[in-house]
């Protein structure tokens, strides 16, 4: 995906008002819904600061705990796999898959899964994989990417919904009516739960004291994944785990009231193996696929590290001004909005997605609402920087976007405001000539594309005050 | 992949600091204090906003009032599990009515009957929590995964004695830490969505309904 990419995706999202009204009339809802939830101040700032503990904590250990859950995980019978790359995670689930001789498979939500690109590169071997969360699933059928993580068919409306699944889903009569979709799409997956050899579905924490997948969702198809095929193959970015059972409450807590208001979801699976002797269901084999994909990059940074505390809510994006008036689908990666520009970068290089940093007002807003502290603003100036910085520094791709018109330009301005005599010249200059500056020049063009040109005063302050005699204090 | 492992394990290691871990206060997650009273009108009012239907059976049998509801409901039949208390007063007491389906096999021997045909399933709890208004359940040997996921109704019962106020609370107390069944889930309404214009919809992909029966013991 080249640098430009989101630029020109998000001059397009601007010009489709269909789109636009959407998110605007969606994220409105959830920040409201939210700030209810959260109407007690002491309660929030107790909560916050525990989970911001929970998730700083479980970073200090992290290699330790993830040898711990790979132990304990290994004890309860759940096979533990590890991936430096999307192009290993991807070959780790051919191989389980090939062993099974599985080719139908049912997913749960997983952004990870969307992460390593999973339906594709399974597809390419002849394997189907169908999306069971009904979002996903709708925009499965629309050969889509998720525009939300929490909610990923936010960008549609139900008459869109509607045209899609009177077209796609076999003698399905057109209706709007949302009960009825929900029944269609329940119609069709629940035969692909009774037919599937796997299920896949992501992980919202990891346990290592106990080695327990926690899974939060509310349709029932997270459970149909991890409950009906014989084998089960859960995937996680590195970042996931906490040390202790108790760790979870908070996490929970704030994840669900965050990305959807809710106190709780209505399922909260806690997955701890495979099945035990004499037990008549669950599945008989249990894999999960530990994914670094450039995380242990991010990790080794003391200040980047605070991305990998994101525990997924949302709530950054519901709260961005920027997202809200784009969408999801511009971003490039697959992790939109705030938590998107200071990730997509570290992970995809800032060579490829090194503009993201500056899709942002620092309005503050997502600092404001993230449920774990994870200082956002000051992770786009940082990466801002990283982007410029004359070498290779510790993010991928550092130094890409280094231009040396720019930074001869700061050069001179750090002169002019050390020397007064040059400073003076400047001013002098630019009051008396600054007209005659070309607008298209470097620099100035970018300003100039889309709004008139500045205009310089014919004095400069100083020589209003002088004038003025105000007295220098 | 232990290379992979390694070289992942290897460059968390070279980069993990020295800094002491922050404490955790979980003040803000611990027992709230409330009554008996007030944890069942919690739990109730939060399970009913979505869409949790309840029956009262404190201080009576639940067996009559059940049979009753079922008939009422048209629920042409009604799955257990023989080996846990209460499949056995099912198996035992049940006047009939209702057909009961015992789930004394594994689930593969009737997957297609379970998904095609099945109405109604009844399963215990161990116990509900108030804050959130949940359902603890175990599945096990005994208690089946599918028994409170493929048919379109759950049937719960909970004892109004074992409500705790918080999730913390609960897992603390019951010392899950100690050993962990497979499956452990928290319930908290029928299965729904608002995947589509962010409208609520029930019965998406597990249960359309969740009947919860209040007694005073199983």
């Amino acid at each position: 995906m080249a640098a430009a990419e989101f630029r020109d995706a998000a001059t397009r999202a601007l010009a489709d008002p269909q789109l636009r009204a959407n998110f605007r009339r969606a994220m409105d809802g959830l920040m409201t819904k939210r700030a209810a939830m959260f109407a007690d101040r002491d309660e929030w700032t107790a909560l916050r600061s525990l989970g911001a503990a929970v998730r700083a904590r479980s970073l200090l250990q992290l290699p330790e705990l993830l040898e711990r859950l790979e132990a304990k995980l290994t004890e309860n019978g759940v096979h533990v796999h590890w991936a430096e790359t999307v192009d290993q995670g991807n070959a780790i689930f051919k191989q389980i898959l090939s062993r099974h001789d599985a080719t139908r498979l049912v997913k749960g939500k997983s952004m990870v899964s969307e992460e390593i690109g999973l339906n594709h590169a399974l597809e390419a071997d002849g394997i189907e994989v169908i999306e069971a969360d009904l979002g996903e699933y709708i925009i499965q059928l629309d050969h889509e990417k998720p525009s939300h993580i929490i909610m990923p068919a936010i960008h549609k409306n139900k008459q869109q919904i509607a045209r899609l699944f009177s077209q796609k889903i076999k003698d399905a009569a057109y209706t709007e009516d949302v009960d009825r979709l929900t029944g269609l799409a329940r119609q069709v997956l629940r035969r692909k739960f009774a037919e599937a050899d796997a299920g896949v579905s992501g992980v919202n924490v990891a346990v290592a004291e106990t080695g327990t997948l926690v899974l939060v969702e509310n349709e029932g198809n997270g459970r149909m994944c991890t409950t009906i095929p014989k084998l089960h193959i859960a995937v996680m970015g590195l970042e996931k785990v906490v040390e202790r059972l108790e760790e979870v409450p908070p996490v929970l807590s704030l994840l669900t009231r965050s990305a959807t208001a809710q106190p709780i979801t209505t399922y909260v699976n806690m997955i701890t193996g495979p099945r035990r002797p004499g037990e008549k269901d669950g599945p008989e084999e249990v894999h999960l696929v530990i994914l670094d994909n450039g995380r242990s990059r991010v990790f080794a940074d003391p200040q980047l590290r605070n991305t990998l505390r994101c525990i997924r809510c949302g709530a950054c994006m519901n709260h961005c001004p920027v997202y809200t008036r784009v969408g999801g689908h511009a971003y490039p990666g697959v992790y939109p909005g705030p938590i998107g520009k200071i990730l997509t970068p570290q992970i995809l290089g800032m060579d490829v997605a090194g503009d993201l940093p500056h899709a942002s007002s620092l309005c503050n807003a997502c600092v404001e609402v993230c449920p774990v502290e994870i200082p956002i603003a000051s992770l786009l100036v940082r990466l801002r920087g990283e982007a410029i910085r004359p070498e290779p520094g510790a993010v991928k791709g550092a130094g890409s976007h280094a231009d040396p018109t720019e930074a001869w330009t700061w050069r001179g301005w750090a002169l002019a405001y050390r020397v007064p005599a040059l400073y003076r010249l400047t001013t002098f200059l630019l009051t008396r000539f600054g007209w005659a500056l070309p607008g298209r020049m470097p620099l100035l063009k970018e300003w100039t594309s889309v709004r008139s040109r500045p205009r310089f005063a014919s004095q400069t302050l100083h020589e209003l005050a002088r004038r003025e005699k105000v007295s220098n204090q | 992949m232990t290379d992979a492992r390694t070289a992942i394990l290897g460059r968390l290691r070279a980069a993990a600091g020295k800094d002491v871990p922050p404490a955790e206060d979980f003040t803000v997650v611990s027992p709230r204090g409330w009554t008996a009273e007030h944890r069942l009108e919690r739990l109730r009012r939060m399970m009913e906003a979505v869409h949790t239907e309840f029956l009262d059976c404190r201080g009576q049998d639940w067996l009559g009032p059940l049979r009753d509801w079922l008939i009422q409901e048209g629920v042409p039949g009604l799955i257990y599990a023989p080996a846990t208390a209460i499949g056995r007063r099912l198996a035992a007491e049940w006047s009939g009515g209702v057909p009961l389906i015992s789930y004394d096999k594994a689930m593969a021997e009737w997957k297609e009957e379970l998904f095609a045909q099945s109405a109604a399933g009844i399963t215990g709890t161990r116990g509900g929590i108030a804050e959130t208004g949940s359902l603890i359940l175990w599945t096990d040997a005994d208690q089946p995964r599918s028994l409170s996921l493929v048919p379109p109704l759950h049937i719960a019962l909970l004892d109004v004695n074992s409500l705790y106020d918080t999730f913390w609370q609960a897992m603390r107390e019951q010392k899950w830490a100690a050993g962990m069944p497979t499956n452990l889930l928290l319930i908290s309404g029928p299965s729904k969505t608002a995947d589509i214009e962010q409208t609520l919809a029930y019965g998406v992909h597990g249960p359309k309904r969740l009947l919860v029966i209040l007694v005073d013991q199983c």
